[in-house]
């Protein structure tokens, strides 16, 4: 299972592609994708999104439901859907906890 | 201390005027990715894990305190109110975002400061020893040449494509403290016979994946032909260099490829070329630019300051401080200050606003307002009045930043890691930080004595690894963090490449095992005259290995 993943051109910030086709700021809102056409699809929207100045750096990252929640499997996605575990006051595991 | 000239104000402010339109130009749509990122990159800006990074360039890791005030400025107004200080003396902050940026450089700018050249395929910062100066041992300022080498290289059409980035370093003390032998070009200051100042050459060093200790090219090359010589050097691998694979690219693949002998010879001939055309250094502009670097004007003292004795007898946190942080000034009565950036359990390099307004002060009450960064993430006040150590020392504790540890286990370099770095494959930072919470006691540490524990969270070895006396090298397997432990490397005037001592560690087990290391040492040294990599060299892997992995 994979989503979609980049960072806003603005601001960096790491997104994921959410269900309606937008950048949400969470892994666990974000869309899931099975299968190479599936995956396709889901690249190709992000890099339309990445001609419109939305995103930089699309790319795919594995994802596994752990009590229903998405998690990224690799330690790199976790800390870049977290934020650096040496600055728990920073990143996203900063922000209210939500979803 | 080294001011802008008129040449150096104007091409700065047109970078920054071009950048500010770049950015304008990407985020309306006039630019693509592929067509910003070089230039956002010749600009110091990164993209990495969580957010952007600015990489700010400390020229020879000199400033003073009006621009440490601006740094700690920009990481309060535009990042997350620290910054971090890296192995090449320059500062980098972590979570710019890109519309502030062209704000951040006019910034910069007010006060002599940039980020060009921090990245890319051209010659970077360059580097030199953090005492410079000011260091009792020091045959001359390295300063003046590296700010000659600076000019030379900044925006030199010639070399703004090179095969891969070029790195300088230089030292002007025989101890050397800029890793000279690491680097593209090492240079060590040296007097001939005659007492003329000229520089021993190395060519070829370099860490990354494939490690290797700079050959040497010149025993000494006379003052005025820095400036030709340096170029032969860039246009011979500027030539020859590797394009077609990146991880061959640097100069250290072609010195190796090509053998020593042949590529000494390629560079003399493009030096006879050119060593007395327009690259020959007058002697007057070298003199010219050390008025730049003047010390500042310093009273002999007496070497011994009665209000130090007497706290060091009384406040054992302090008599640490003293016997580690502590560098000998060529002027009796002084000394350079080492400002750890290190505390127990902290992160190696990292700096609060708060912190660098702390600096600055100081620097400007007690320090001739000057500052530098060293390569091993720390802070120094070079030029410090013995009998003003204690009000610094008290400053200092207020601001967590006054431990005793400079040279010791827990003064340990470390990358940024995965905790920031896109290209990481582990991370390092929290290894540093366990290993330094395991070895944090002030007894534990000056038992062990002089240890340098370098940590990389990936093959590229910005932490500098390979030249750890333990050196730490952070990979991934199967999934997980797992960590391959090097012994025996050198960065200084003796330097050598650490050797794998086996089979890699969990990050569980990773600190359990350089406790172990720590230990074989303690139990098998000479004496405690005798320092890990003294007796490293002196017994082998051998009796490291056993106690790693046991008897084989």
């Amino acid at each position: 299972m994979k989503v979609i993943t980049a960072n806003r051109l603005l601001n960096g910030d790491v997104v994921w592609l959410g269900e309606s086709g937008n950048w949400v700021e969470r892994v666990t809102l974000a869309r899931t994708f099975e299968g190479k056409d599936q995956v396709a699809e889901g690249l190709s929207i992000g890099q339309q999104a990445e001609k419109n100045q939305e995103v930089v750096g699309v790319y795919e990252m594995d994802v596994t439901l752990e009590d229903g929640v998405l998690v990224p499997v690799r330690l790199r996605e976790r800390i870049r859907a977290a934020g650096p575990t040496t600055h728990p006051q920073f990143g996203k595991q900063a922000q209210a906890v939500s979803a | 201390m080294y001011r802008y000239d008129e040449f150096d104000a104007s091409f700065v402010n047109q970078r920054t005027e071009q950048f500010k339109d770049q950015v304008r130009r990407r985020l309306a749509g006039e630019l693509s990715e592929d067509e910003f990122k070089p230039l956002r990159l010749m600009n110091g800006l990164y993209l990495q894990l969580h957010a952007y990074m600015l990489r700010v360039a400390i020229p020879y890791g000199t400033l003073n305190g009006r621009q440490m005030r601006k740094l700690a400025h920009i990481a309060r107004t535009y990042d997350k109110g620290y910054g971090h200080f890296t192995t090449r003396q320059n500062i980098q902050f972590n979570w710019p975002k890109l519309e502030d940026t062209p704000k951040i450089l006019e910034e910069l700018a007010e006060v002599e400061m940039h980020a060009i050249q921090t990245s890319g395929n051209c010659i970077r910062n360059v580097t030199a020893d953090h005492f410079a100066g000011a260091a009792a041992d020091e045959i001359a300022d390295p300063r003046p040449y590296a700010e000659i080498l600076r000019q030379w290289s900044s925006l030199h059409p010639e070399f703004s494509f090179l095969p891969r980035k070029f790195k300088i370093a230089i030292t002007g003390a025989p101890n050397d403290r800029a890793a000279v032998q690491v680097h593209d070009i090492g240079l060590q200051l040296a007097r001939n016979d005659d007492g003329e100042i000229g520089f021993v050459v190395y060519v070829g060093g370099g860490l990354g994946r494939t490690p290797m200790i700079g050959r040497k090219v010149r025993d000494f090359l006379p003052e005025e032909d820095l400036l030709a010589y340096s170029e032969a050097i860039l246009r011979v691998y500027n030539r020859y260099g590797r394009r077609d694979n990146k991880y061959k690219a640097r100069i250290k693949i072609l010195v190796h490829e090509t053998g020593l002998e042949e590529l000494k010879a390629d560079i003399e001939e493009e030096f006879e070329k050119i060593r007395f055309g327009v690259l020959r250094l007058p002697d007057e502009e070298v003199r010219r630019i050390e008025t730049y670097f003047a010390p500042p004007p310093l009273e002999v003292g007496p070497a011994v300051s009665a209000v130090v004795e007497a706290r060091r007898g009384k406040d054992a946190a302090f008599a640490q401080f003293l016997k580690h942080n502590l560098n000998p000034h060529r002027v009796p009565g002084y000394t350079s200050v080492t400002l750890s950036m290190k505390p127990i359990g902290g992160i190696p390099g990292d700096a609060s606003d708060a912190q660098m307004e702390v600096i600055a002060e100081l620097a400007e009450q007690y320090g001739h307002d000057e500052i530098r960064i060293s390569h091993e993430q720390n802070v120094i006040l070079p030029h410090v009045k013995l009998e003003d150590v204690p009000a610094i020392y008290d400053r200092l504790a207020a601001a967590e930043i006054a431990e005793g540890n400079a040279g010791l286990i827990t003064d340990i370099i470390a990358c940024p890691g995965m905790d920031y770095c896109a290209l990481a494959t582990a991370r390092s930072i929290p290894v540093a930080q366990r290993i330094s919470e395991r070895f944090g006691t002030a007894d534990r540490q000056a038992e062990i004595g002089e240890l340098k524990i370098k940590i990389s969270g990936c093959i590229n070895a910005c932490g500098h690894h390979h030249v750890g006396h333990i050196g730490i090298l952070g990979l991934e397997k199967k999934g997980e963090e797992f960590y391959q432990v090097t012994l025996g490397g050198s960065a200084n005037e003796n330097a050598s490449i650490g050797e794998i001592v086996g089979r890699g560690f969990s990050s569980e087990e990773v600190v359990d095992a350089i406790e172990n290391l720590v230990d074989t040492y303690l139990g098998l040294r000479s004496g405690k005259d005798e320092t890990f990599l003294e007796a490293y060299r002196r017994v082998g892997e051998v009796p490291f290995k056993e106690a790693l992995y046991g008897a084989a």
